[in-house]
């Protein structure tokens, strides 16, 4: 990637050469802008701020689901259970609030371990029994679903205070407004920010993806890198669950069927390396706001129908593996 | 007596036919007349057929599994060409003048199996042509697949009235259903296709170690290519016998999770998920003993949404199994003893001689 010719020769212009790492990501900002461009030039409701502001709120349990499915894919792994967890997540808060009659500062923490004890689990048996994470978080996914239907096979509403009132508060800007929920899933992208860039659990998640036998001559904590990995993803699947039953105001055990594919998704359109080791998770949020786009710019539309969503959402899949496979042989 | 046990026990389909037998076996205790097969209208009728019958397609699926995990990749599309497929026999069916035309009907069959060649092809070019991993390169039809699912039946649930097309699903020939027959000729086809011809050597090689396969000449592209285009085809005639049982296409939840039950399959059949090593009687036996679980749960008077739970324990317990490391690190502990006391007896033993 040293070869100055062409457009880039020139010296002055070199400086604003973008690094190939940050090739996808910037294709995923120009895919937006191009969407979003479309979509005000075609509707003109559309280009009221509080569209972006709505795709925030109804996918900020995404968001969250979708951080933590960013550490695991940087650090070369996989997890399937996520849209599992959420659906549990969502079934033990009703549960616990409406039939127990906990209250709500201590489901919250109950419901967060609960997530976060999954992952680690599963990160154990990943580890210590070199399965792959695939099959591992495949059973997960098996045994979270499971649990919900022990607890109930129907849907139970929410009902209790702290829940309903977060549910409808808006937190209100300027003629804006945005749901506790999307201030939650921010802080979570922060924080995840942090800890990816600036903290040393960050560093070998990147250094275990990219290649676990160097990082373990290095003398990283490969396995213990592993495990936190997949305890982060349990912990945010389990907050994205309870971020979820704000939004929905009910647990249910078929919440989160397929929601492992979105979050999948929005990761590789964000342009994290499937083989993991190289991504940001600037470029997860920008991945959720094109998953949230489409659907926008369909429902806008009128003529299309829903399913047209996973048709578009499968091609622009393909075309960012395709992206990060040329790249990659471009490199060697 | 002892020693053909432990010649049995080491056979590599001896743990799936055992727990297939403690399935079948535990049935008794709950229903008595759980083995009893009665002849209706020259029709066999009773549970162990209905296990064969219904878990024909889950047998197709999981064949073409076989050879894709055999050659160190997965299909996580099975699920969504098992939906395409049903939807475009039924869409082209319901467009006839005459449903009930027999030429229509092989037209329509013929067409989608095409399709779900296609759909194998391009999986297959994705993984072996442009090098994208399997998990990834598939997920993307697994994705796709559902919306084209859906745009083939316009998002609706599209009902036939075939009678030629119901045969494929719900017919009978001898006493026996059709589907069952499908299922064992196909596993037929490949059980001598892999091991009456060096074909299934040659998959192992590449499922083994692709590179060095392709350094001693095998075309491992081709044999690649070939597993997904298989798989393709398994999952589409699966396809067709899922929506022909129920006279109808559902876009949404045709062959829902019948990936995760064909991996499972395979997995318990002893086919290891690193490639390599594949055995398609295991497989078999694997998708009966799913399917048998499912009917179990049913006759015990579970809730059938027990069923995930079972799974969840049962893959877990089968990848532990597998797990070198897990033998190494739990069965190895205890073996170890018994190994060094010999080494410390032996300078003993010597000094006499």
């Amino acid at each position: 990637m040293t070869a100055t010719t062409g457009f880039w020769a020139d010296p002055r212009l070199r400086r604003f050469r973008p690094q190939s790492r940050h090739i996808p990501v910037l294709a995923t900002l120009a895919l937006i802008v191009g969407m979003y461009g479309a979509g005000a030039a075609q509707y003109r409701a559309f280009s009221d701020g509080q569209v972006i502001l709505n795709i925030f709120i109804d996918n900020a349990f995404l968001l969250v689901v979708a951080v933590g499915m960013t550490f695991v894919i940087l650090s070369g792994g996989i997890d399937l259970s996520v849209g599992s967890v959420v659906a549990l997540s969502t079934m033990v808060s009703a549960e616990l609030l409406e039939h127990r009659g906990w209250p709500a500062f201590i489901v919250l923490p109950v419901v967060l371990a609960i997530g976060s004890l999954l992952g680690f689990a599963m990160g154990c048996i990943i580890h210590y029994f070199e399965i792959q994470p695939f099959i591992v978080t495949l059973a997960g996914m098996f045994l979270a679903r499971g649990l919900c239907y022990t607890i109930s096979t129907s849907s139970i509403p929410i009902t209790d205070s702290f829940w309903t009132s977060l549910a409808q508060e808006k937190i209100r800007f300027g003629g804006y407004y945005i749901s506790p929920s999307v201030v939650i899933a921010l802080i979570v992208v922060l924080v995840g920010i942090y800890v990816l860039g600036y903290t040393r659990l960050g560093r070998s998640t990147y250094a275990v993806g990219g290649n676990p036998n160097s990082a373990l001559l290095m003398g990283l904590p490969v396995g213990r890198t592993k495990i936190s990995v997949y305890t982060i993803s349990g912990f945010c699947s389990a907050l994205g669950g309870v971020l979820f039953s704000f939004y929905t105001l009910s647990g249910y055990g078929l919440y989160g069927v397929g929601l492992e594919l979105d979050a999948i998704a929005a990761v590789v359109i964000g342009g994290t390396l499937l083989t993991g080791g190289s991504g940001y998770l600037v470029g997860t949020v920008l991945g959720v706001l094109v998953l949230g786009l489409i659907q926008t710019l369909i429902i806008f539309d009128g003529r299309l129908s829903s399913w047209w969503t996973r048709i578009v959402v499968g091609v622009l899949l393909f075309a960012f593996i395709l992206l990060q496979r040329i790249i990659a042989i471009r490199k060697k | 007596m002892r020693a053909t046990l432990s010649t049995m026990s080491k056979h590599r389909l001896f743990w799936p036919v055992a727990v297939l037998v403690v399935l079948l076996l535990s049935n008794l205790a709950f229903t008595p007349g759980f083995f009893r097969i009665e002849v209706r209208q020259g029709q066999l009728y009773g549970s162990l057929i209905d296990i064969l019958r219904f878990g024909a397609p889950l047998i197709l699926v999981a064949l073409g599994m076989t050879l894709v995990i055999a050659t160190g990749g997965i299909d996580l599309s099975v699920g969504s060409v098992v939906a395409i497929s049903g939807a475009l026999a039924c869409f082209l069916i319901s467009k006839e003048a005459d449903q009930n035309a027999f030429s229509g009907v092989v037209w329509a069959v013929a067409l989608s199996l095409v399709l779900a060649l296609v759909l194998g092809l391009w999986n297959g070019l994705l993984v072996a042509g442009v090098g994208i991993q399997p998990i990834v390169a598939t997920l993307i039809l697994m994705v796709a697949g559902r919306g084209l699912a859906q745009l083939i039946t316009n998002g609706q649930i599209i009902t036939i009235n075939s009678s030629p097309y119901e045969v494929i699903g719900t017919g009978y020939e001898l006493g026996i259903p059709i589907p069952v027959y499908i299922a064992a000729v196909v596993a037929a086809a490949a059980v001598l296709l892999t091991r009456r011809s060096a074909l299934g050597m040659l998959i192992e090689s590449v499922g083994g170690n692709a590179e060095a396969s392709r350094l001693s000449g095998i075309r491992a592209r081709q044999i690649k290519l070939m597993a997904y285009v298989f798989c393709g085809l398994c999952a589409g005639i699966a396809g067709l016998i899922v929506s022909s049982n129920v006279h109808s296409a559902d876009g949404n939840n045709a062959g829902l999770f019948i990936e995760l039950d064909a991996i499972l399959a395979v997995v318990i059949g002893g086919t290891s998920l690193l490639g390599g090593r594949f055995s398609i009687g295991g497989t078999v036996l694997g998708a009966l003993i799913i399917q048998a679980l499912s009917t179990t749960i049913y006759t015990i008077g579970v809730p059938p949404e027990i069923t995930l739970l079972v799974k969840a324990l049962v893959v877990t317990a089968v990848c532990l199994i597998q797990s070198p490391a897990f033998r190494a690190k739990v069965f190895h502990r205890r073996s170890r003893p018994p190994a060094q006391a010999p080494a410390d007896e032996q300078p003993k033993v010597e000094v006499p001689v």
